[in-house]
């Protein structure tokens, strides 16, 4: 792999851009395939262009073609985002731990005596209200949401904005019955029983979870439950 | 990324570095393509391309391909008896395509 190469690989990766990698494993050439340009040692046939492009929609690496026409395509993409409603004491494991499974992980918290604890130093903290810093946010298929506070006020306002994205994780902390009469705000809102059902509340596998630390482990097993197998 | 942003900091500070990324899989593998591992040429090594069955021959393909400069498309399977003896006992086969990264100094001297 060349500098050049190396370098615009990380720099999609900084800019959070797809791109993909296409190696020519008789050779070892490479270019890269992005949305809208190729550049490299080979110029790909626009069939193999279309190939590359669908696999990094579908955010998977294989080959394509055989024997001295095989090629390695391999997806790059951005981490998928979890954004954490509540700078509260779970959000701390469930921050460390998803990033330690692959996701950028921003807390969001007005109460800046939680949101500028130390305990957060080393994760993208806004100490906006929920409804104002997700405005500037884009909720996607690669997107979850947790709300961890159990205060209607910051609660409600990321999970009406979270239901009208196309978020594929949504959980609530919160106890069933907490979560009944949440349903019933939201429903208020004009949120069918349908789409209120995208909500996991309460949130997490049943594993019996106590700790914050526990909760934080169930919380992440069923989103990655969620991403990778598509059931809850 | 996180194999290459760590290969980009290992060059940085003057260590020639070699990528190993799984191409393909068959059956049963630890690690999906796309998994790298990335080794210097006193075989220090970061990431992984299986469950730590073949990392040991990767890394010596790694140092071999850093003292040649080619690539090279690795095969590991139970139809191997090399594969066998290194223990890759899930009864998959995985290929890895071993990598040199050029430095800025190979690449204009």
């Amino acid at each position: 792999m060349t500098p050049a190469m190396l370098d615009t690989l990380l720099a999609a990766g900084h800019a959070g851009k797809p791109i993909a990698l296409l190696t020519q494993l008789d050779s070892g050439a490479q270019c890269w395939v992005d949305a809208a340009a190729v550049d490299g040692d080979f110029v790909p046939a626009p069939a193999l262009a279309e190939q590359a492009r669908a696999l990094l929609n579908a955010e998977r690496s294989e080959c394509v073609g055989a024997g001295t026409d095989r090629v390695f395509v391999q997806a790059l993409v951005p981490p998928p985002k979890l954004l954490l409603i509540g700078a509260v004491h779970i959000a701390q494991p469930l921050a460390q731990m998803a990033t330690l499974a692959g996701y950028a992980v921003t807390l969001i918290d007005p109460r800046t005596a939680f949101a500028e604890s130390q305990r957060f130093d080393s994760f993208q903290v806004l100490t906006q209200w929920p409804d104002a810093a997700l405005a500037t946010l884009r909720g996607d298929a690669r997107t979850a949401l947790v709300t961890l506070t159990h205060d209607p006020k910051l609660d409600d306002p990321a999970l009406d904005w979270a239901l009208r994205s196309d978020s594929f994780y949504i959980g609530a902390l919160g106890s069933r019955k907490t979560h009944a009469t949440r349903r019933q705000r939201l429903a208020a809102r004009g949120f069918t029983p349908e789409q209120l059902a995208r909500i996991q509340g309460p949130v997490g596998l049943s594993i019996g979870a106590l700790t914050p630390a526990e909760i934080a482990v169930s919380i992440l097993a069923q989103l990655i439950q969620r991403r990778r197998s598509g059931a809850v | 990324m996180e194999m290459l942003q760590l290969a980009a900091q290992w060059n940085a500070a003057g260590r020639r570095v070699a990528l190993a990324t799984v191409v393909a899989t068959w059956g049963s593998s630890p690690r999906p393509a796309g998994s790298q591992l990335i080794a210097d040429e006193s075989g220090r090594f970061a990431g992984s391309v299986s469950g730590g069955c073949i990392e040991a021959e990767v890394i010596r393909a790694c140092s071999a391909t850093l003292a040649s400069g080619t690539p090279q498309l690795l095969e590991f399977g139970v139809a191997n008896e090399q594969a066998w003896a290194l223990g890759l006992s899930c009864g998959g086969t995985v290929q890895v395509f071993v990598e040199a990264l050029a430095t800025r100094a190979e690449m204009h001297g």
